[in-house]
C-alpha cells in the first residue's frame, strides 16, 4: 500500500469527508422514518447539521480535576475510533490503502460503547450511572452473538482479512452470520426495542445527561459515525463483489441506506423492552442461532 | 457578521431544543405542550426536540403559577441550562398566576424569579400558539447571539378562546368561548 491511497481512504472515501455527511444523513433518515411511521412530516433535511452547529456554539459547564478532563476526553476518543472504523471498511475493491483486519475493525467499533460506559460513570450523575450500567450489561449480552457471528463468517471463509472477505463469493453460512449481525445492530446503536441506555422516559439521557454543547455535538457525531460503520460492515459482508469502483460504491451506499431504513422502521414499530427481557433475548434466543452458525462453520472447515 | 456567525444564528433558529418544567401547573398546559409534538401539529418540522436533560436544552418551557416549592427547582434548572438560552412561559399562570392569584401557596409570577422572554397566554394555550411562541423564542435566541443585546419580553397574541375549560374559571367563560370559536 502507498501513503497517498491510505490517506485518501482515511480522509476522503470512506473516511471523514464521506462519513461525516453520511452520519448526518443517516441520523436524518432515522428521524424522518420514525416521523413518517407516526404520520408526521418530520424534521427538514439539514436538521442534524443544524443541531451539530448549534451545539458547537453553546457553552459547557465548568469542569475541573481529573474527572472533568476525562469527561472532555471520552467524546473525542469515541469520535476518532468511530471515524477509524469507517475508514477501515473495504468499499473500494482495489488493493492498497489501510490494511486492517476484522479484529481491528471490531475493536474500533467497540470503543465508542466503552467510552459511553466510562462517560456515564465519570459524570457522577445518578442517571448517567444507571445508563452506563445498562449499556455495560447490554454490551456483554449482544457482543457474544456479534463476535460469534463475525468469527463464524471468518472461519467459513478461512480469513480474517476484511478485503479478502469482501472479495470472496458469499457462502450460505455468511448469510446466517449477516442475519445474526443484523439482530445485534439495534442494541449496538441503542435503537428502540433495545434502547435501554438512553431510555428517555426513564433515565433522561442516560450517560449523556451531564454533557452539553460541543461535547454533546461530539457524542451525536460519534453516534452517527457508529451508524455508518456498523451498517457499512453489514453492507460490505452482504454486497456482491463487483470489479468497477463506482458500482461498488453505489451498491455499498444503497445497501447501507436500506439497512438504516429497515432498522428505523423496526425501531418506530416496537416499544422498549425491559433489561431482563433484553438480556434473555440475546442469551437464550439469539445465542442458539450464533452457536449454530459457528459450529457449522467449524464443521465445514474440518471437512474441507 | 462573518459567515460562521451567520450560520450559527441560522442554526440556532432552526434547532430549538426544549426542556419542559412544571411550576405547579394543573397539567392543562403540559398536555398542550406535548400535543404540539404529536402528528397533528408536529413541531419537529421546526427542529423542536423535547430533551430529558436541561443541559441539552436551549429553551426552558415553564408552566404553572410557580408554587413556593417550585421556586428553588426552577432557579436550579435555569442555571443548569447553558447559554445562550431563552425562557417561554406557557399559559396565563406563569404570567399572572391566573385564577390562583393571592393564594398563600404561590410565589408567582415567574418573572419575579427568572427573566422571561416569551409569554404565551391562554388557559391552556392552543398547541399552535405554543409552537408560535417557541419559534419566537428561537428567533430571540439567534438575535441575542448576534447582537448580545438584552431584549424585552414578548407577549404572543391570544390564539382562539382565552379559556379552554381546563381551570376553575371554565364555567364563567364557557359561553364567551363558544361565541369566539367560528
Amino acid at each position: 500500500m502507498n501513503l497517498t491511497t491510505a490517506l485518501a481512504r482515511l480522509l476522503i472515501f470512506p473516511g471523514l469527508l464521506f462519513a461525516v455527511p453520511a452520519a448526518w444523513f443517516i441520523l436524518w433518515i432515522e428521524r424522518k422514518a420514525v416521523a413518517l411511521m407516526q404520520g408526521r412530516i418530520g424534521p427538514p433535511f439539514m436538521q442534524p447539521f443544524f443541531d451539530f452547529i448549534k451545539l458547537l456554539g453553546k457553552g459547557t459547564p465548568p469542569r475541573d480535576g481529573i474527572g472533568g478532563m476525562l469527561m472532555r476526553a471520552w467524546p473525542l476518543i469515541a469520535v476518532s475510533s468511530a471515524a477509524g472504523a469507517v475508514a477501515l471498511l473495504p468499499v473500494l475493491p482495489s488493493s492498497g490503502g489501510f490494511e486492517g483486519d476484522l479484529i481491528l475493525l471490531l475493536a474500533l467499533l467497540e470503543l465508542p460503547s466503552m467510552c459511553i460506559i466510562a462517560a456515564g460513570f465519570s459524570s457522577r450523575s445518578i442517571f448517567g450511572e444507571i445508563g452506563s450500567a445498562r449499556e455495560a450489561v447490554l454490551s456483554v449480552s449482544y457482543n457474544v452473538v456479534f463476535l460469534l457471528a463475525i468469527v463464524s463468517i471468518a472461519a467459513s471463509q478461512h480469513t480474517f482479512r476484511l478485503e479478502a472477505l469482501a472479495q470472496l463469493p458469499a457462502s450460505p453460512l455468511r448469510w446466517l452470520g449477516v442475519l445474526a449481525l443484523l439482530v445485534c445492530l439495534p442494541a449496538k446503536l441503542h435503537l428502540n426495542p433495545f434502547s435501554l441506555p438512553n431510555a428517555e422516559q426513564e433515565i433522561y439521557s442516560g450517560p449523556m445527561t451531564e454533557y452539553a454543547g460541543p461535547e454533546l455535538a461530539m457524542w451525536e457525531l460519534s453516534h452517527g459515525l457508529e451508524w455508518v460503520a456498523a451498517t457499512g460492515l453489514v453492507a460490505t459482508l452482504a454486497a456482491p463483489h463487483v470489479m468497477f469502483g463506482w458500482l461498488a460504491i453505489l451498491i455499498f451506499v444503497a445497501l447501507s441506506f436500506g439497512i438504516v431504513l429497515l432498522l428505523s422502521v423496526v425501531a418506530s414499530a416496537t416499544a422498549r423492552l425491559a433489561i431482563d427481557t433484553t438480556v434473555r433475548f440475546y442469551w437464550q434466543v439469539t445465542l442458539i442461532f450464533a452457536v449454530l452458525a459457528i459450529s457449522s462453520a467449524l464443521f465445514m472447515r474440518l471437512r474441507s | 457578521m462573518n459567515l460562521w456567525n451567520r450560520l450559527m444564528c441560522y442554526s440556532r433558529r432552526r434547532s430549538p431544543w426544549l426542556f419542559h418544567m412544571n411550576g405547579g401547573s394543573c397539567n392543562g398546559c403540559d398536555i398542550e405542550l406535548i400535543a404540539s409534538l404529536t402528528p397533528r401539529y408536529d413541531a419537529e418540522q421546526l427542529g423542536v426536540r423535547l430533551e430529558g436533560s436541561p443541559r441539552h436544552a436551549d429553551i426552558l418551557c415553564i408552566t404553572g403559577p410557580i408554587t413556593h416549592n417550585a421556586v428553588g427547582a426552577i432557579k436550579t434548572v435555569y442555571d443548569q441550562v447553558l447559554g445562550p438560552k431563552a425562557v417561554v412561559a406557557i399559559g396565563s399562570c406563569p404570567a399572572t398566576t391566573n385564577v390562583f392569584i393571592d393564594s398563600r401557596t404561590l410565589d408567582g409570577p415567574l418573572s419575579r424569579h427568572i427573566p422571561v422572554d416569551v409569554f404565551v397566554p391562554g388557559c391552556p394555550p392552543r398547541p399552535d400558539a405554543i409552537i408560535q411562541g417557541i419559534a419566537k423564542a428561537a428567533e430571540i435566541l439567534s438575535e441575542r447571539a448576534a447582537r448580545k443585546l438584552p431584549t424585552a419580553p414578548v407577549v404572543m397574541p391570544l390564539v382562539g378562546p382565552g379559556c379552554g375549560g381546563a381551570c376553575a374559571c371554565s364555567n364563567a367563560t364557557e359561553a364567551k368561548a363558544e361565541e369566539v370559536q367560528p
